[in-house]
């Protein structure tokens, strides 16, 4: 079942350093401020640093109680609050109340906040406005990089996304250009750097900045090449239905920070139970990369191989019976437990996903990716707003249909987005607003027609001609070329061939044979040709900012190392579990090690969510 | 070679040796008479103020500044108060102690730069005289005032006053005075003639040195050695009492049979010498005093001046400049007549060798056999360090190069380093330069400080030469001198702001190090804002250029810069100068050229000023987003009539902004938020603020058809959207009869299957099966598995021939429906054919 992984992989970086780096900086700042203190902290660092220090290690460095940031005032009676915050407007004007109101109180305190992982000049700006720069004191805990399991680390910022993409607003461009640099500083020299996007062309600028500020001390390179992507260049893959176990799990119960809380459903008892979600559960490893109808199989014959091994106890004397039980007993109960919370969950999943509105919706999906029946998807869809099923579905569908169709007919846009409105409340035209700037639903220009056959005389004229005709209509809206990418790139297999899921053939199979994710087949074409020289039609469609850089050891490049097989793929803007597993997929093709970096794990819902704008 | 040692001077133990330095360079009309000189240590600069005392205006005193070998650097006029001291700080800065207090600051070419005040109450009472020290803390300013007070500065660049206490029965001025510095504080020691004090921050204390009898008479003059471990005494009756500065021991007591006090006297010693000396200067006379009794006397022809030196005196004088200095005990054992020290020994096998004669062997052979060889090659290697004459070093390095030929396992290391430093050394004590430093002091003062000196005097070239020459890191080393060239480059009035900038950009390149953006700020200080900019296009890191080009009041210019920087931070300060500089209406439209510091401000007003969002918006006609903010502030408001005026005036933007589509879709809100209302009032729905379909969802459930055919129709809801509500809404109720009614009102849109699936959803297989046979044929197999007729879905499938079909029925059949099964099968070859 598992697949047969070349024998060649290189050994991963051991990232548990950037853990220990982490935890020393922090106790650093605590010890910065002697004394019993009361910690506040943000509520989505508190997963984050729960991996990192536990609350046995806070404690010993004198923090008295730990509260959760909730915008209320706060009851302490310690004189020494200490605020360990994201470097957010809100939050900071919530600790100026705090400071405010204990003036107003005439009560005394000394307050610290510490910034991770880094402080913005607008924190300052409000410390000052509110008057309480001079009681406060500021400091950074340089927290950039978690690392989720052996090949995902995380930045922990799902605000990236909006801000960056939505809002214009680039500040966490340069964290992203920091947590760069503090892998290279570690595991570097890099070799080669590629990219693609406007933002991961600034967070490369951005590292490389750094770069050139600190010195690099001569070590040996254990990641040789890197890989920069924007979320924004391929919106496709992440609104597609996951179907990977581990992506499945993510959609349905959301896995936080690599860990998931199963509900009693699950546990089939009457506590629900966080599971931690990594490489240490063998039995998770297995299959968390397979797609789900084959993991039931797996399942089954897991449990009937450990039905073998508990077997083996009949028929054994004492003695046997004491090292079976001292020496594998162990292993076995623990595997049990693993399993039948696996088993657990994928049931779960059954129930919801194979009904036969689930078939139905990812039939849609896979229509529209193949571009087939398109007006058998609009009723579809249609009929899914209609009947309220989900707003969120109903939403990605519409995406979805607007980016693999490069926009909606006039006709269709109007009637959809009423419907929508009716279905879901009126208060969604800002959320349309909102896609509507990212591009992800749009309604066709009337000048879309032109581009269409200019894409088809393109081909007859030289190519120059062309290009300049693309600029000219580029401007007017930004477009997805979903359709003209998946022929070039051969993104969707012919539906006519029998796809066996069981032995996947590429990356296909992380959508059921249906469709090629476009963010890891960049990656995979990138490394294939050491560049983009050839996909220069690729990267116009996607509005270039590409680029591909030799690191600055020019002579160690060369060498063959096993490093230059560990490939360091960062997603700014978030990924997907599907991406992940898709990436495993084409190391093991490739005899390449992937380390993914990205500023958050995302999915579709995590997406559209972040893209409303409904205030309910 | 043999007259070596022709100009030393036995004393003691030691030997000293008073070796020329310069043929002075200068020519002064008057010698040093009726002057204030000042030479700074480490062969510094030297300031001549003639006849400072001289008051009328028609003639005032001249300001001289030469090199250590008399090459004039400035000479100027002074024009300011009367000065009563002169010194040099540790960076070559020239400081004029004024009688009222004021301490003017002048580089070493006269060019002034700074001044400060040693207390108000100095003006009135005066400054009777002033020392200058310098300290580990830097350069300090000692004065003593008319009414006796003692002010102390110990490092003008970090300027704190300290008056000291008043000292008991001191009228004007002590009898001499001095600084001190111990245990980390700096103190006054002074004589009032009987007494002897110790001023510090908080007390004045009488002290007494030891074995220093009340005979002796008063302390007429006083001197502490360089490293102000040693103190020197001279009484009235021409006694000089020597011993550690701390007074608590004492080393020499001497008669000078002198009892005139001396003109100077200055501690001469060198670091680890167990023989420190004192050197006194009469009008004619030079005495070397050691520990002993005996002492050196050189007559002097013409008036001079001491400067204490960290290993020797030099002696300055109008014509020439001498370094007095013990002699080196390792040059001793090399030069001494009759000597055989190793390192003797191998500088004459080395002369034999030049002379192809076979005695060098001999010495050589001797050498070896007490295997003194090492030993020998490492005198010769220190002792090229210490002599000044060119050619003796170079004899003393051959040597050491001759002698190391023949040891296998010898450190290349210390040779190499000293023929290169001795290089570096030569060079600069050249009299052009004028720098006659010892090895000693270079060593103790660091190369950096050499060329940071090299650098106040403008010699660039030879700055960067040693840089070059002694393989400094460019950081370190040429960056630094580069980065002091083009600052003072840009100070060049003759020369066009675009020469300049080229001049600059040629000679800087991209040298690490050397920022632009710091020579641009140079440029701007002297006024040349035109180039400050040139030079700051230079600059690589945009981020480095923003603060200059604010103060510079080039706020645009600042804009773009940091936005190009990509630091959104500086992009966020220079919006928050704008914000405050510049008027609402320019502010709002440098940022309209600036997509991403707008959108980083709007971010911010989002979160702290929503009402300046709405200028933002109405300034740049953006009614697309009024329109949005509209809606987002009306779901803010809790009372309906304001929440629909707001939603007015959106509708109003929407429209200006052409979005017929959001204009209607608002309207349309509006409407349904009144109806609410209305309903809610009568009938107490609770509906307000769901959306359309909800509120049909809920009227249905209360049974309030009527109201929900009315939205239906108000509002255009398609027909399909309406079918499945009521459908779903009767289903739940379990109203079946009703439902069959409405399936018969007309022909469903949605078609039947909808009806099937929503009555097996409820488990009424009865209900269900009614609406089989209306179902479309497509669709009929489906409905027919849904209530479980596995034979009408087998009839289905065979009628419609389609063999997916067929074989979605088969799938469900169980094994014991062999019948069918087999029919389907039969069906489906059928069909195949």
């Amino acid at each position: 079942m598992a697949h047969s992984a070349r024998r060649d992989c290189p050994e991963l970086p051991d990232f548990s350093l950037l853990k220990t780096l982490a935890r020393d900086h922090l106790i650093y700042l605590l010890e910065q401020l002697p004394g019993k203190k009361d910690l506040f902290i943000e509520p989505d660092l508190m997963s984050p640093l729960d991996r990192i220090a536990n609350v046995s290690i806070l404690k010993q460095h004198e923090v008295d109680k730990l509260y959760k940031v909730e915008y209320k005032p706060v009851i302490s009676t310690s004189d020494q609050l200490c605020f360990l915050i994201r470097p957010r407007i809100q939050t900071v004007k919530w600790i100026c109340d705090v400071a405010n109101a204990d003036k107003a109180a005439g009560k005394c305190r000394r307050y610290k906040i510490i910034f991770t992982p880094k402080k913005f000049y607008s924190c300052d700006a409000v410390l000052e406005e509110q008057g309480i720069i001079g009681d406060v004191t500021t400091d950074e805990w340089s927290f950039y990089l978690l690392p989720l399991d052996d090949d995902i680390i995380s930045l922990e910022l799902p605000e990236f996304f909006r801000d960056n993409f939505l809002a214009g607003d680039q500040r966490w461009v340069k964290t992203a250009g920091s947590a760069l640099h503090l892998i290279h500083s570690l595991y570097g020299p890099f070799s080669k750097i590629y990219g693609i996007g406007r933002c991961s062309k600034m967070a490369y600028e951005s590292w490389r900045e750094q770069v050139a500020e600190g010195e690099q001390r001569a070590q040996k390179a254990e990641i040789g090449k890197v890989f920069l992507i924007d979320r924004d260049v391929d919106f496709v893959t992440p609104l597609c239905s996951q179907v990977v176990y581990e992506g499945l799990v993510d959609d349905i119960f959301r896995i936080k920070c690599g860990c998931v809380e199963f509900g009693p459903e699950v546990t089939s008892s009457d506590k629900s139970m966080k599971v931690m979600l990594n490489s240490q559960d063998k039995v998770f490893n297995e299959i968390r990369n397979e797609h789900f109808s084959n993991v039931f199989g797996f399942l089954s014959q897991k449990a009937r191989n450990l039905q073998t091994a508990y077997d083996k106890r009949r028929g054994m004397d004492i003695k046997q019976m004491k090292t079976f039980v001292s020496e594998e007993f162990k292993g076995l109960k623990q595997e049990h437990r693993l399993l039948s919370l696996h088993i657990g969950a994928s049931e779960s999943i059954m129930k919801q996903k194979t009904k036969q509105d689930f078939q139905e919706l990812l039939k849609t999906e896979h229509s529209l990716l193949e571009g087939f029946e398109i007006r058998e998807s609009i009723s579809f869809i249609e009929e899914h707003i209609n009947r309220r099923v989900s707003m969120l579905e109903s939403l990605r569908l519409l995406c979805l249909l607007s980016i693999t169709e490069n926009g909606l007919l006039p006709k269709d846009f109007r009637s959809l987005k009423t419907q929508f409105l009716q279905s879901y409340g009126v208060d969604h035209l800002l959320t349309f607003a909102n896609l509507r700037q990212l591009g992800l639903l749009v309604e066709q220009q009337p000048g879309e027609m032109l581009t269409v056959m200019e894409s088809k005389v393109g081909k007859l004229v030289n190519d120059k001609t062309a290009g300049k005709l693309t600029d000219a209509f580029s401007s007017l809206a930004r477009k997805s070329h979903f359709r003209a990418l998946s022929r070039k790139l051969n993104l969707v297999p012919r539906s006519d061939e029998e796809y066996d899921l069981r032995v996947p053939r590429d990356m296909a199979y992380i959508f059921s044979g249906a469709y090629v994710p476009l963010s890891c087949k960049l990656v995979e074409q990138v490394l294939d040709r050491d560049g983009w020289t050839g996909l220069e039609e690729v990267t116009k469609l996607l509005n270039g900012h590409e680029f591909a850089v030799t690191g600055n050891n020019g002579a160690d490049s060369k060498a063959k190392g096993n490093a230059q097989r560990i490939v360091l793929v960062m997603f700014l803007g978030g990924c997907t579990f599907s991406e992940i597993s898709a990436l495993r997929f084409l190391g093991r093709e490739k005899g390449f090690r992937f380390i993914v970096v990205t500023t958050a794990i995302t999915n579709s819902s995590r997406i559209l969510e972040s893209l409303l704008d409904n205030h309910v | 070679m043999s007259f070596i040692t022709a100009n030393w001077n036995p004393l003691g133990e030691a030997f000293y040796r008073k070796t020329e330095l310069y043929e002075m360079s200068w020519s002064l009309r008057d010698g040093l008479r009726d002057s204030l000189v000042a030479a700074a240590p480490y062969g510094g600069p030297i300031a001549l103020l003639r006849e400072p005392q001289r008051r009328s205006p028609s003639s005032r005193p001249q300001l001289e500044i030469y090199s250590a070998s008399g090459v004039s650097i400035a000479s100027f006029p002074w024009k300011s108060g009367p000065v009563v001291q002169v010194g040099w700080t540790v960076s070559d800065e020239l400081l004029l102690v004024q009688e009222d207090g004021s301490v003017l600051i002048y580089d070493v070419f006269g060019t002034f730069k700074r001044h400060f005040s040693m207390g108000q109450e100095v003006v009135q009472s005066q400054v009777l005289e002033a020392q200058v020290f310098h300290s580990p803390y830097g350069t300090g300013v000692a004065i003593v005032t008319g009414s006796s007070r003692f002010t102390l500065a110990t490092n003008i660049d970090d300027l704190k006053l300290r008056r000291l206490p008043e000292v008991p029965g001191l009228q004007g001025k002590p009898v001499c005075w001095l600084v001190l510095t111990q245990d980390r504080q700096t103190k006054v020691l002074l004589s009032t003639g009987p007494d002897l004090y110790i001023l510090d921050n908080t007390s004045c204390t009488a002290v007494s040195p030891p074995g220093l009898g009340p005979q002796s008479g008063s302390i007429v003059h006083m001197s502490v050695s360089f490293s102000y471990k040693y103190l020197a005494l001279f009484t009235e009756t021409g006694h000089l009492w020597t011993g550690p500065s701390h007074l608590q021991d004492k080393l020499n007591e001497v008669d000078t049979k002198n009892t005139n006090p001396p003109q100077q006297m200055v501690w001469c010693r060198r670091p680890k010498s167990q023989q420190p000396s004192v050197v006194l200067l009469w009008d004619k006379l030079l005495m070397v005093i050691g520990v002993r009794q005996d002492n050196i006397q050189f007559p002097m022809e013409e008036p001079c001046v001491l400067v204490g030196e960290l290993d020797g005196v030099r002696i300055l004088s109008s014509s020439q400049q001498e370094l007095l200095q013990e002699v080196p005990l390792v040059c001793q054992e090399i030069f001494k007549i009759a000597s055989m020290a190793p390192g003797a020994l191998l500088l004459e096998a080395h002369r034999e060798y030049q002379k192809s004669s076979q005695k060098a062997d001999e010495y050589l052979r001797e050498i070896k056999e007490q295997s003194m060889l090492g030993e020998a090659v490492r005198q010769c290697v220190e002792a090229a360090g210490h002599e000044y004459d060119s050619i003796t070093q170079k004899d003393l390095l051959r040597a050491a190069s001759f002698g190391k030929c023949f040891l296998t396992d010898f450190a290349p290391d210390p040779f190499v380093l000293t023929c290169r430093e001795l290089r570096v050394l030569n060079s600069v004590r050249e009299s052009s330069v004028g720098l006659p430093l010892t090895h000693t002091q270079f060593k103790q003062m660091t190369l950096q400080v050499l060329i940071d000196r090299l650098v106040y005097r403008q010699f660039y070239p030879l700055a960067i030469e040693i840089c070059r020459y002694l393989k400094i890191p460019d950081y370190q080393g040429v960056s630094r001198v580069l980065k002091h060239w083009a600052s003072c480059k840009v100070q060049q009035k003759d020369l066009t702001d675009e020469a300049i900038a080229r001049a600059v950009c040629v000679k800087v390149g991209d040298s690490p190090g050397v920022s632009y953006s710091h020579i641009a700020a140079k440029a701007y200080e002297c006024g040349r804002t035109e180039l400050a900019i040139k030079l700051l296009d230079f600059e690589a890191r945009s981020g480095e250029q923003v603060p200059l080009l604010l103060k510079m009041k080039r706020s645009q210019l600042a804009l773009s810069k940091a936005v190009e920087s990509g630091d959104t931070d500086l992009v966020y300060t220079v919006v928050t100068y704008l914000k405050n500089e510049m008027n609402r209406g320019d502010f709002f439209m440098t940022l309209r050229n600036q997509p991403v510091a707008l959108s980083l401000y709007r971010q911010f007003c989002k979160l702290q000023e929503q009402e300046t969002l709405k200028d933002l918006y109405n300034q740049d006609d953006d009614h697309q987003e009024l329109a949005n903010y509209q809606v987002t502030a009306s779901y803010r408001e809790k009372r309906l009539d304001s929440r629909l005026s707001l939603l007015q005036s959106a509708v109003d933007e929407y429209n200006k902004a052409k979005n017929e589509f959001s204009a209607k879709a608002t309207e349309d809100e509006m409407r349904l938020l009144r109806f609410q209302r209305k309903l809610d009032d009568e009938k107490g729905a609770g509906l307000l603020g769901l959306s359309l379909q909800a509120t049909m969802e809920a009227l249905l459930a209360l049974g309030l058809h009527k109201q929900a055919e009315q939205l239906y129709r108000d509002f255009r809801v398609p027909d399909k959207r309406y079918w499945w509500l009521k459908l779903k809404s009767l289903a739940e109720k379990e109203e079946w009869e009703e439902l069959e009614k409405f399936s018969k009102s007309k022909k469903s849109p949605i078609g039947y299957l909808a009806f099937v699936d929503v009555c097996m959803k409820s488990n009424n297989r009865f209900e269900a099966k009614k609406y089989v046979s209306k179902v479309m044929p497509e669709q009929r197999v489906r409905a027919h598995l849904a209530v479980s007729d596995l034979e009408g879905a087998a009839d289905a499938a065979i009628e419609r021939k389609n063999e997916s079909e067929m074989a979605l029925v088969l799938s469900r059949s169980s094994t014991s429906d062999r019948l069918l099964i087999d029919r389907l099968n039969r069906a489906a070859t059928v069909a195949k054919k």
